[in-house]
């Protein structure tokens, strides 16, 4: 029973903390819709109560066995009627004044997050079939960022994630940080938050997208805003030439094999945009889209064989003779 | 006698009867049997495809609908066992895909709104005291749509074809460049067939409430599981032609022909059919509860053994639900980029409708506070309803809110929600008004002691299942996923929802054993096994072909308790004809005889003529013309067929046929 008790209480516990938590606030946004979840939480609950008191004693009180003949319909005493008609008016009453209540709080907490917050880091979200690209703005085209899968933004500052679908409709959402945004091919939304606490929260496509809805996550890192100023120059910088011949052979097999088909790594001849673009590709957590860890063994799987790692992804297998995959393993890894 | 009419009615003139005549047992016995031979359809094989009792006829639907019920939960079950731990590898994203969709194009379309139609088209004439249903043959039909669709949704997820795009079937996921193939196709079809299955029902409940009803009935006596079949069909009549020309004549038209109705880059627009699906998809949520609602009210009554307390109340809830369940469509698309102001108008009503449905509730409780509850199973169901569906009706507050909701839309919270609505306020009330009419409908009453077992298995089954569920949507957990890392942390909480439905799966075969051991050895019924007050219990348990030898003479809200006596009858309609009163639609005045059809073949033949105009425009479009020539002629047929009958005749005079038994 104690066991039985404390398992509960750690089931729910750990649903009050964690990376994909939309009660473990991590923006000011998010912390308003929390408040007012739980304090509708506590009112909806002693409704519940109530309610259910008020039908389990008269169940209670009157129960008769069910062998029992039935007794001939009665009528109510006029008085019991009069009572009872004030008592459920009292009740309606009541539901229509916590409606109200919830009506203009839910309508004050939504109008305080609908507020545009003036100077915003704009960041492009695109959605494809099935993982994240983002885009980082900036006047000077070679300084524009093209990311895959992780979405950086700076603790503190406002930021705008404009929402951009090629395909069909994906849904961005970062439970940690602010509710939901769909992205609407042939519209452009936006969404507005701001980190209020450094931390590495995950998001995950809500919107069913067919095939491999399910292995479409994003990491969202909110650095503080210095960490984040270097992590942008960073991403800036590109590829650099492979210093030892293992790396620059492999550069090579890149380049032959099917790889520059789709991706694209700056700096080098590799343009194409299908598929993510590869210029940071090992400073990156995940692979295919927060469906691995970042290591070398998982991405030689996933390049040799990513159809039984993620059915139906665009990925398509590549036979490498095993001489060249070590070779382009060795050289992907030198794009940090 | 002077006639007592019903206690808490509206002002009407009491009627003054005649002094009852000593009934004559064997001119009565000689009027069965003459009614029953103008009423029996054939037997046989001919009689089975031929038949338009209503009676036959909703049967078949009701099984159909539970087989589909049992089909639904296995594919909920399928689902369950594959989330049950993470990153488990029992169903691939291609099946499972393929079964989270079928579940819930089967729950919802051939599942839910075709058994609560049943319901009402087995129930309704016997409560309105009519022979039988307005339209026999418009209700054949409808059921041979439904089946066909049931068939082929089927055989099409077996030859490995079923659709995978989810129940809603976004566009442009679903459209011709992102889901190839014939999948989709399957689904917009069948969404078609249930469509026009479902227009048929309610068009037959409208006339048959508005026009059937026995003399004395008149819109203020209906009883309440009757309103909540009238509001229901009309918000059918409302909502289903919104789903009919999203997927027949847009999405299926985008996929045969190029319509691009959806596709963006032609101009078309993606969130276009998000609108016209929830302006059909709301209101079927309510064409779902309210009929459960309806067989809340004569449970409460009959085991409480009072009226209940505030008709007027209860009737007026019920109409305003079916209008404000028009406004709340946009609350599925709070994540969309709708501005902020419309967005708020859609919380405000989808708050408001939580009144209606509380008034409802506490009319309920208030009746059984002043009554004398008898658990029965039946009765026990309608507990578990409350328990249930207030959960599901008090997250349903929360989701209004439109920054809680975009939290929570599209995750296992949202999933928890709609099943706890779903099962609570719909599935409890079902099964409960199972055990309460099954009596009528078989003439044996079911096992008790297995319906305890059914039911206490059922309510913590269905909690254990569904309530973890939210915990997980909070947690991140998106609905429709196939698959999820151990990291997230989901795995304990799946694990305890797939036990529930185990707990669930049980109570399920529990009651299926139940019902076939009690159908074929259960105790005798008679005819009104609950001492309950509705018309349908004033026939034999299962009622005749003819459904009343008589047609009785309302003269309150609840016939069988209102008159001291036997039930006074009116007398006059030929029995060597398949003759029915039609009354005026507010008083239930006689106005005139109406000559219903004979059994005919041609509904089920033009069923398989729609099933082949609609299969075959999957693959070619030139199929619709060839349907349309080939259901040209069968409308020839059957009208050739119908001239044949007399037309209707006007009745004497009021007075002629009151006479009282």
């Amino acid at each position: 029973m104690m066991r039985a008790g404390r398992l509960a209480l750690v089931i729910l516990l750990g649903a009050c903390s964690g990376q994909q938590n939309a009660l473990d606030p991590a923006s000011a946004q998010n912390r308003s819709i929390t408040v007012m979840f739980w304090a509708m939480l506590v009112v909806a609950s002693l409704i519940w109560l109530a309610v259910t008191a008020a039908f389990l004693v008269p169940a209670v009180r009157q129960r008769r066995t069910t062998r029992e003949e039935a007794e001939p319909a009665f009528e109510v005493p006029a008085e019991t009627s009069r009572r009872q008609t004030r008592i459920v008016s009292a009740a309606t009453a009541g539901t229509v004044l916590i409606l109200l209540l919830f009506l203009i709080y839910d309508f004050g907490v939504g109008r305080a997050l609908a507020a545009h917050p003036g100077r915003a880091l704009t960041i492009e979200l695109v959605g494809h079939q099935w993982w994240w690209e983002v885009h980082y703005a900036d006047p000077d085209p070679s300084k524009i960022v093209i990311d895959a899968n992780e979405l950086h933004l700076p603790v503190g500052q406002p930021v705008q994630i404009k929402l951009v679908s090629r395909d069909v409709i994906h849904s961005f959402w970062v439970p940690n940080l602010i509710g939901k945004r769909d992205l609407i091919p042939g519209y452009t939304s936006s969404i507005f938050f701001t980190a209020d606490r450094p931390g590495v929260y995950r998001a995950q496509c809500a919107e069913f997208c067919g095939h491999e809805h399910a292995k479409m996550a994003l990491a969202v890192v909110a650095h503080p805003a210095n960490e984040f100023v270097a992590w942008l120059d960073r991403q800036r910088t590109p590829a650099a030439e492979p210093s030892d011949s293992l790396a620059t052979s492999g550069k090579h097999v890149f380049l032959s094999a099917a790889c520059s088909k789709c991706h694209a790594i700056t700096g080098v001849e590799a343009y194409s945009t299908v598929g993510p673009n590869l210029t940071h590709l090992a400073s990156r957590r995940t692979l295919a889209a927060g469906t691995l860890p970042n290591t070398r063994g998982n991405l030689g799987g996933w390049i040799v064989d990513p159809q039984s790692i993620k059915p139906g992804a665009r990925m398509p297998s590549n036979q490498l003779e095993s001489r060249d995959l070590v070779a382009l393993l060795a050289y992907l890894q030198t794009l940090k | 006698m002077r006639a007592r009419s019903g206690r808490s009615s509206i002002e009407q003139e009491d009627v003054t009867l005649p002094p009852p005549e000593p009934i004559d047992r064997e001119q009565l016995e000689m009027n069965a049997r003459q009614l029953d031979v103008t009423w029996r359809d054939p037997g046989g094989l001919w009689g089975w495809l031929t038949t338009v009792d209503h009676k036959s006829i909703a049967k078949r639907y009701i099984i159909t609908a539970l087989l589909m019920f049992i089909a639904g939960g296995i594919e909920a079950a399928m689902m369950r066992m594959q989330l049950a731990v993470p990153e488990n590898s029992l169903l691939g994203p291609d099946r499972y895909n393929q079964v989270f969709t079928t579940h819930g194009t089967t729950m919802m379309f051939l599942f839910a709104v075709p058994i609560m139609n049943a319901m009402g088209l087995y129930f309704v004439p016997l409560m309105v005291g009519a022979r039988t249903i307005a339209f026999p043959r418009l209700n054949a039909f409808g059921y041979y749509a439904y089946l066909v669709g049931v068939v082929f949704l089927y055989v099409s997820l077996f030859l490995n074809t079923g659709p995978d795009a989810g129940w809603t079937a976004y566009l442009p996921l679903a459209g011709p460049q992102f889901s190839p193939g014939h999948r989709v196709d399957v689904w917009a079809q069948v969404v078609t067939f249930t469509e026009i299955a479902a227009l048929a029902a309610a068009v037959n409940i409208i006339v048959t409430t508005l026009k059937m009803r026995a003399p004395g009935m008149s819109l203020n006596r209906i009883p309440l599981f009757v309103w909540a079949q009238l509001v229901v069909s009309f918000m059918i009549v409302f909502a289903m032609p919104a789903v009919a020309t999203a997927s027949t004549l847009m999405l299926a038209a985008d996929r045969a022909v190029s319509t691009h109705w959806f596709n963006p880059a032609e101009g078309g627009d993606a969130l276009l059919w998000q609108h016209v699906f929830w302006f059909f998809g709301h209101p079927e949520v309510y064409i779902i509860f309210l009929p459960g609602l309806g067989m809340v009210t004569p449970i409460v009554e009959t085991f409480c053994r009072r009226r209940v307390f505030g008709y007027d109340a209860l009737v007026l809830a019920n109409i305003t639900t079916g209008f404000f369940s028009f406004g709340l469509w946009v609350h599925h698309m709070f994540a969309t980029p709708i501005p902020e102001l419309g967005q708020s108008l859609f919380t405000a009503a989808s708050m408001l409708i939580a009144i209606p449905t509380g008034i409802q509730i506490f009319c309920w409780i208030a009746t059984m506070w002043s009554g004398r509850p008898r658990l029965t199973t039946a009765m026990l169901f309608v507990l578990g309803f409350l328990f249930t569906f207030v959960i599901g009706g008090l997250t349903g507050v929360m989701l209004a809110s439109v920054t809680f909701d975009k939290q929570a839309h599209d995750t296992f919270f949202v999933v928890s929600h709609l099943h706890y609505v779903l099962i609570g306020g719909a599935v409890m009330p079902l099964l409960g008004a199972f055990y309460f009419w099954f009596p009528k409908v078989t003439g044996r009453m079911l096992n008790e002691t297995l319906g305890k077992w059914n039911f206490w298995l059922f309510v913590i089954g269905v909690n254990v299942a569904f309530f973890p569920m939210h915990i997980l949507g909070l947690n991140g957990m998106p609905r429709r996923i196939y698959s999820y890392l151990a990291e997230s942390g989901w795995g304990p909480l799946n694990l305890l929802a797939t036990a529930g439905a185990v707990v669930v799966v049980a109570s399920v075969a529990i009651f299926l054993v139940n019902a076939a051991l009690s159908w074929r050895s259960g105790a005798v019924a008679g005819p009104n096994p609950w001492a309950s007050s509705g018309l349908e219990w004033a026939t034999t348990s299962p009622a005749p072909s003819y459904n009343f030898v008589h047609t009785p003479l309302v003269l309150g809200r609840h016939p069988l308790w209102d008159s001291v006596g036997p039930l006074p009858v009116i007398t006059g309609l030929r029995h060597d004809r398949r003759e029915v009163l039609v009354t005026t639609a507010f008083d239930a005045r006689p106005d005139h005889r109406h000559i219903e059809p004979e059994a005919s073949i041609w509904p089920f033949v033009m069923s398989l003529a729609m099933g082949v105009t609609w299969i075959g425009s999957i693959f070619t479009p030139w199929a619709v013309l060839i349907g349309l020539g080939m259901t040209l002629l069968v409308i020839l047929g059957w009208g050739w067929e119908s001239s044949r009958v007399k037309d209707a005749e006007l009745v004497e005079t009021e007075d002629r046929l009151v006479e009282a038994v």
